[in-house]
């Protein structure tokens, strides 16, 4: 038993935290969320150049053969910056999907360039028809009557829906389903799908933990500078209190979604167990977070102006996202009593 | 990264189950904060100490078998997962011996740590006094310069099991013109000497589990310091950080009775609901969490970092997860649940009221969650104090 990353693992994170703090500030988020994700763009092809993107893909699609587990504290960190852009569906769940379900045309066609940055994926589950930052992808990977399917976005018909979080730029799709675009059907669709969408969870939960960390660093700076009654309100002790709330939910959510990432990299029997831990008690850190934060910030963290208010509906739409607390306290549910 | 146990650290838990299987009471013991209940315990002590159980982590000289501290961890899961008896040596072996071990000189721990593993010296805490609670540097005991040792005098109190303990440890201030943290040292102190009166105080389940202690100028020989005079504070802060963080409560405890709670759902589910259910599932998945951040927390100390104010987020966690636990299982019994020990047809022998009365203990004991929280947000959060 030894539960630590490895320092590569640690040096992986610390490029995407350089690559995140120099090139996706907060206006970056700002910008996309008026409709300008140019920024956002840039940042994604400057990620995809340090080979995160691909990092779960195979050496010969230009990857590097990375594990669920590799891909965790990356993918935290997009979620400190808010990144905007199908990360978790690209990388986390559309490169192995792609890996496992692929065509060799598919896969010729899509891998490389998903990995190098230049194509996004994102992926559409049975029954999920609004799909986060599909009009701005390039393939869509969607499960349909028990198929995999790989439609271009050109050959999809969306139309725009609008979150909450207006980064995620959401998208209502349509599409026939056409045998060409058909995935492989000598795979059990039914099992690479349901390990699909505990990637999603999973991926999602961990950006729900650097949404968390976010939140609480910008309250506890908050706290630090404000001044009333001639002194910081980080010294009042009702202010104390619900930030340390606020770490003791984020801190106990952390080690769940690690441990999650081993076991889905090491095929753990109970991995999807797991994944639902991880996922319940990240999204309930996250908003439990968002919540405090915003109490402690007062009028201010009630407006657009400040930039928290990017992190509570992102940590509000991943909440939801890929089975929310209900979903995933069943699936628990199920499976001890 | 290795979530799994290694091949020795399984063969580990496969040695302790055969022996705690074999050995443990099969009837669950008399409460050990009873006169009655607390010599049941010592007998179980040392069985356990006999076979090499009773402080797994501690160097062989001192009776431990040197586990890891991920052993002890196993330890425990195996010790709880059989219901085997509470720890009556716990305030020695988990809170005055990892001091001994940092700050105790060779003779201190050679004089000791055996009797007190084995149950022969039994130690009771005494860091409270009636004016010094969550303030504890508001402490006011005394301990004057003799030839030889100290004169201590002053009130201790809230000190578990002190009416049945033989010894306990605690501050007491020896400097006199120094005020607060500064100018205390840490004693260790006979409880059946001339100038001592103990008097039991029972608790909220009416067991006699605490003590206040009065001392009236009680001989201490030097060698009944610990660290340097002067620097008790200090001494007793590595102390107080262990009785948060994990030797206190270790997880294996917690996953026992969300177990425990699960087969009390299977036999009351006709009267639970969705919301009971839902608390039911909550209660198994916090277990889970305090365990997995445990084994984080593990390492890291593995790894020679020291947890500091971090513990004091384990203490806020158990402890709430604990009385949120008991609260589930009292609401699934339903009225049945004012039937208590004392009576027979109490569900599972009044186990689940005596222990939320015991879990409600635990925000307060131990640094109360108020202080806890403190802690966190000024030491980890770095927040100003004021």
């Amino acid at each position: 038993m030894r539960f630590a990353f490895s320092d590569d693992q640690k040096m992986l994170r610390d490029t995407v935290r350089d690559v995140l703090q120099r090139e996706c500030a907060p206006d970056v988020v700002r910008a996309a969320w008026e409709g300008h994700p140019d920024g956002a763009r840039s940042v994604w092809n400057t990620l995809a150049a340090t080979g995160v993107i691909g990092m779960r893909a195979s050496e010969h699609a230009g990857g590097m053969d990375m594990s669920d587990l590799d891909l965790l504290l990356p993918l935290e960190e997009t979620g400190y910056a808010a990144l905007p852009g199908p990360l978790v569906d690209t990388a986390a769940v559309g490169i192995p999907l792609l890996e496992a379900a692929g065509t060799d045309e598919q896969r010729e066609r899509w891998l490389a360039p998903a990995a190098s940055g230049e194509a996004r994926i994102v992926v559409a589950f049975e029954d999920q028809a609004v799909v986060p930052h599909v009009a701005s992808a390039d393939l869509l990977i969607a499960e349909r009557a028990g198929a995999g399917f790989c439609v271009p976005v050109s050959e999809v018909s969306v139309s725009a829906e609008q979150s909450v979080d207006r980064a995620r730029e959401l998208g209502r799709v349509s599409l026939e389903l056409a045998d060409r675009h058909r995935m492989r059907g000598d795979v059990d669709t039914r099992a690479v799908f349901a390990l699909a969408r505990d990637r999603a969870a999973l991926g999602t939960a961990s950006q729900l933990i650097g949404v968390s960390r976010r939140m609480l660093d910008m309250a506890v700076q908050y706290a630090k500078d404000r001044e009333q009654f001639g002194k910081p309100i980080g010294a009042q002790q009702a202010v104390k209190h619900r930030l340390a709330n606020a770490l003791i939910e984020q801190e106990f959510a952390r080690p769940l979604v690690y441990r999650a990432g081993w076991a889905l990299a090491t095929a753990d029997p109970d991995a999807g167990i797991a994944v639902s831990l991880a996922k319940i008690y990240a999204g309930q850190a996250a908003r439990f977070v968002a919540k405090q934060a915003l109490q402690v910030h007062g009028a201010i963290g009630y407006t657009i102006e400040c930039d928290l208010h990017m992190w509570m509906k992102r940590a509000w739409a991943l909440a939801a996202a890929h089975g929310d607390s209900a979903y995933h306290r069943e699936r628990v549910g199920r499976h001890i009593l | 990264m290795d979530l799994d146990f290694t091949d020795s650290e399984e063969a580990f838990r496969r040695e302790c189950r055969a022996w705690l299987e074999a050995n443990a009471p099969r009837e669950p013991l008399p409460s050990g904060d009873t006169r009655d209940g607390f010599a049941l315990h010592l007998d179980w002590e040392r069985a356990l100490f006999d076979a090499g159980w009773a402080a797994v982590s501690w160097p062989k000289r001192y009776g431990g078998r040197e586990a890891t501290l991920f052993e002890w961890l196993i330890f425990e899961e195996e010790y709880y997962r059989v219901g085997a008896p509470s720890r009556v040596t716990q305030n020695g072996i988990f809170l005055l011996a990892p001091t001994l071990f940092e700050f105790g000189t060779d003779e201190q721990k050679e004089r000791i740590l055996r009797p007190m593993a084995r149950g022969d010296v039994t130690w009771g805490q005494a860091w409270s006094e009636p004016n010094a609670g969550s303030d504890l540097a508001a402490l006011k005991s005394t301990a004057r310069r003799v030839d030889g040792g100290w004169r201590l005098s002053g009130q201790k109190t809230w000190s578990t099991r002190a009416a049945f303990c033989d010894m306990a440890y605690g501050l007491f201030r020896t400097d006199p013109e120094q005020a607060r943290h500064r100018g205390l040292t840490y004693f260790m102190f006979p409880l059946r000497a001339e100038g001592v009166t103990v008097r039991g105080v029972d608790r909220l389940d009416g067991d006699e589990g605490f003590a206040e202690i009065f001392l009236e100028d009680v001989f201490v020989p030097d060698t009944d310091v610990i660290g340097a005079v002067h620097q008790g504070w200090k001494v007793a802060m590595a102390t107080t950080s262990s009785e948060r963080g994990l030797s206190l409560r270790s997880p294996g405890r917690f996953m026992a009775t969300a177990t425990r709670l699960i087969d009390l759902y299977h036999r009351y589910r006709d009267r639970s609901d969705p919301v009971l259910r839902d608390r039911v599932i909550q209660a198994w998945m916090d277990s889970q969490a305090y365990r997995w951040f445990t084994f984080q927390t593990v390492t890291r100390m593995m790894q020679g970092e020291s947890i500091g104010p971090d513990s004091s987020m384990n203490k806020v966690f158990w402890s709430e997860m604990d009385v949120q636990t008991h609260e589930t299982a009292l609401a699934l019994v339903g009225a049945e649940l004012e039937l208590d020990e004392g009576s027979e047809s109490a569900v599972d022998a009044g186990a689940w009221m005596k222990g939320f009365q015991f879990a409600l203990a635990g925000p307060i004991y131990a640094g109360t969650n108020e202080i806890q929280r403190n802690i966190i947000a000024e030491r980890v959060l770095g927040l100003p104090r004021k």
